[in-house]
């Protein structure tokens, strides 16, 4: 996985569980907290949905890795790649 | 052998705050039970059939309605929490409210779910407080909901910008009827929440009425992977140290789990905890709440509007000072609240046929509850009159003798009926005086979600069991 379909996995998830968001000019750089209108909550489903989806855990430490979609990208890419093929 | 059933999280009670607490947790992969003393869910919010006619037990109006695309509403946050398409709730908006003081009516404001028209409204009536009214305005949309705060008395907050009493009763009435557990006065944080939700948000409903939000709730809930056991509540809570470590059920069974969420009410929850001393003294001695009503509900053959009978909903009051406390007699018909669930802005195909007129007054439940069947019926038919005679003075006269032969059928619950089918003492439909914001209990897996978690209304309630399960199970703290 590429650090772009990271990004493209993270914005999914986002799509699903905030069907009211635009997220066609999502700012790869800004925190996602800064464009969306997405709490603590929120983030909690994000973690879930990485879980569910492709088995991936993000220990609770690291939900700051999470911010934005680069971070998300630095963050995830790694782990997804690590992922046993299924 | 050990056969009990072992859950991640048990709930107790299937009402909205336990649904959608239970929603939740299955969503995020946890084994969950609900359990439900009863046959149907919907608990403080439920509904019954009677004489082939659907009847709401507890909506009127769901509260916090804001048109789809505004962000960061209570609202919002429910539906994306779990789930739901919002088009699915078929929420239609009211078509307009009044709150009505005096012996006939003769102070009146309208509200609508845009706030300009009460701004208008009160500038019309009270216009030296139209500027305290902005300011309370202000402060109520700088005050977010926050658990820890001390708590202030509103009429107090509400006196520094509104200087006109009537005015202030005015508008504390609806928010008073709509969600208050107290007597004569309620903190200003929970006032504000009321305020937001009332009237800054508004009013709409579903034409089918709760039971639609229920199906959807289930139907999300049984997607998840949820179970329900209906039909067998919680007897008791046995507690091992801080923690509950068995539920023991109705039919006798004992099931364990490692989080315990009850929506069914402080005092109902701590009065289950077994020894009744690990409950602690404050938590197992709080004092149930005291405010309950008596509803009436009248079905005629005509849309209320032929009777010249506009409004969504009616708050009324025959005086200029509300008494917002349990009556001194069975029921007290000097104020109440009018709705007719017809009155919302529904497209054509879904007007309901027949029409509705239900009338809610403030009730005292030792009144009601020693009565034989016998006398009890009697009383019913007696304030059954009398609330409605109360309630009529405020709407456009219509001839008692044509009302009578356009009626197809009639009942009325009373403080009795709600203590049996929700199992909260005293018919208390706000729950005890004393909420637990915090959701916390002396038993260190056990919450509280719900009525006394102490966000109150369709939409607070399920917000309450969704913000439990995410602070206390999936992201404890």
């Amino acid at each position: 996985m590429t650090k772009d379909e990271c990004k493209k996995v993270v914005l999914d998830i986002i799509a699903d569980i905030a069907p009211d968001e635009d997220l066609s000019a999502v700012k790869p750089e800004v925190r996602l907290r800064d464009q969306l209108q997405l709490d603590s909550m929120d983030f909690l489903d994000i973690v879930m949905e990485l879980r569910k989806r492709y088995g991936l855990e993000v220990p609770e430490a690291d939900y700051p890795q999470l911010a934005s979609l680069d971070s998300c990208a630095e963050y995830l890419t790694p782990k997804f790649n690590a992922l046993p093929a299924r | 052998m050990n056969s009990r059933r072992h859950y991640d999280v048990a709930v107790i009670g299937a009402g909205l705050s336990g649904l959608a607490a239970g929603i939740r947790a299955a969503h995020f992969g946890k084994s969950v039970c609900i359990f439900e003393r009863h046959n149907a869910p919907g608990g403080l919010n439920g509904f019954y059939s009677l004489g082939g006619r659907k009847f709401d037990a507890g909506l009127h109006a769901v509260t916090n309605f804001v048109p789809p695309g505004v962000k960061g509403t209570p609202l919002g946050r429910l539906v994306r929490q779990l789930r739901l398409d919002r088009d699915q709730l078929a929420l239609r908006e009211q078509k307009g409210s009044r709150v009505v003081f005096g012996p006939a009516g003769e102070a009146a404001l309208r509200f609508t779910n845009d706030v300009a028209v009460l701004e208008s409204e009160v500038a019309r009536l009270f216009p030296a407080q139209i500027d305290g009214f902005r300011r309370l305005t202000e402060l109520v949309r700088a005050t977010p909901f926050e658990p820890d705060a001390p708590l202030v008395p509103a009429r107090e907050v509400v006196g520094r910008h509104i200087t006109d009493p009537l005015c202030a009763e005015m508008l504390l009435c609806p928010l008073m009827f709509y969600g208050s557990p107290n007597e004569g006065d309620f903190s200003f944080g929970q006032m504000a929440v009321l305020f937001q939700a009332i009237y800054l948000e508004g009013f709409a409903r579903p034409a089918e009425g709760i039971r639609l939000i229920l199906r959807l709730l289930l139907e999300k809930y049984r997607e998840a992977g949820g179970e329900r056991r209906m039909k067998c509540g919680v007897r008791q809570i046995v507690a091992e140290g801080d923690r509950a470590a068995m539920l023991i059920l109705d039919d006798g069974s004992e099931v364990t789990a490692d989080h315990v969420l009850s929506s069914i009410g402080g005092p109902e929850t701590a009065a289950l905890i077994a020894p009744p001393a690990a409950a602690g003294e404050a938590f197992g001695h709080q004092p149930p709440g005291v405010i309950s009503y008596v509803e009436t509900m009248a079905v005629f053959d005509r849309q209320p509007a032929a009777f010249g009978w506009d409004d969504t909903i009616v708050f009324f009051n025959d005086s200029d000072r509300l008494h917002y406390e349990r009556p001194a007699g069975a029921v007290d018909p000097r104020s109440g609240v009018i709705c007719f669930p017809n009155n919302f802005q529904f497209p054509p195909e879904e007007v309901p046929e027949e029409g509705m007129m239900r009338v809610t007054c403030l009730a005292n439940y030792d009144a009601w509850v020693p009565l034989a069947e016998d006398a009890y019926s009697a009383q019913k038919a007696d304030w059954f009159a009398r609330v409605q005679a109360s309630a009529r003075r405020f709407l456009a006269p219509v001839d008692a003798a044509a009302f009578a032969a356009a009626t197809r059928a009639s009942d009325m619950f009373t403080p009795r009926t709600i203590t049996r089918f929700t199992g909260h003492r005293n018919g208390a439909i706000y729950g005890a005086p004393g909420k637990s914001f915090r959701g916390l209990t002396p038993l260190r897996n056990l919450y509280l979600c719900g009525t006394d978690q102490g966000l109150l209304g369709i939409v607070g309630s399920m917000l309450s069991g969704i913000t439990m399960a995410n602070q206390r199970v999936l992201a404890p703290v």
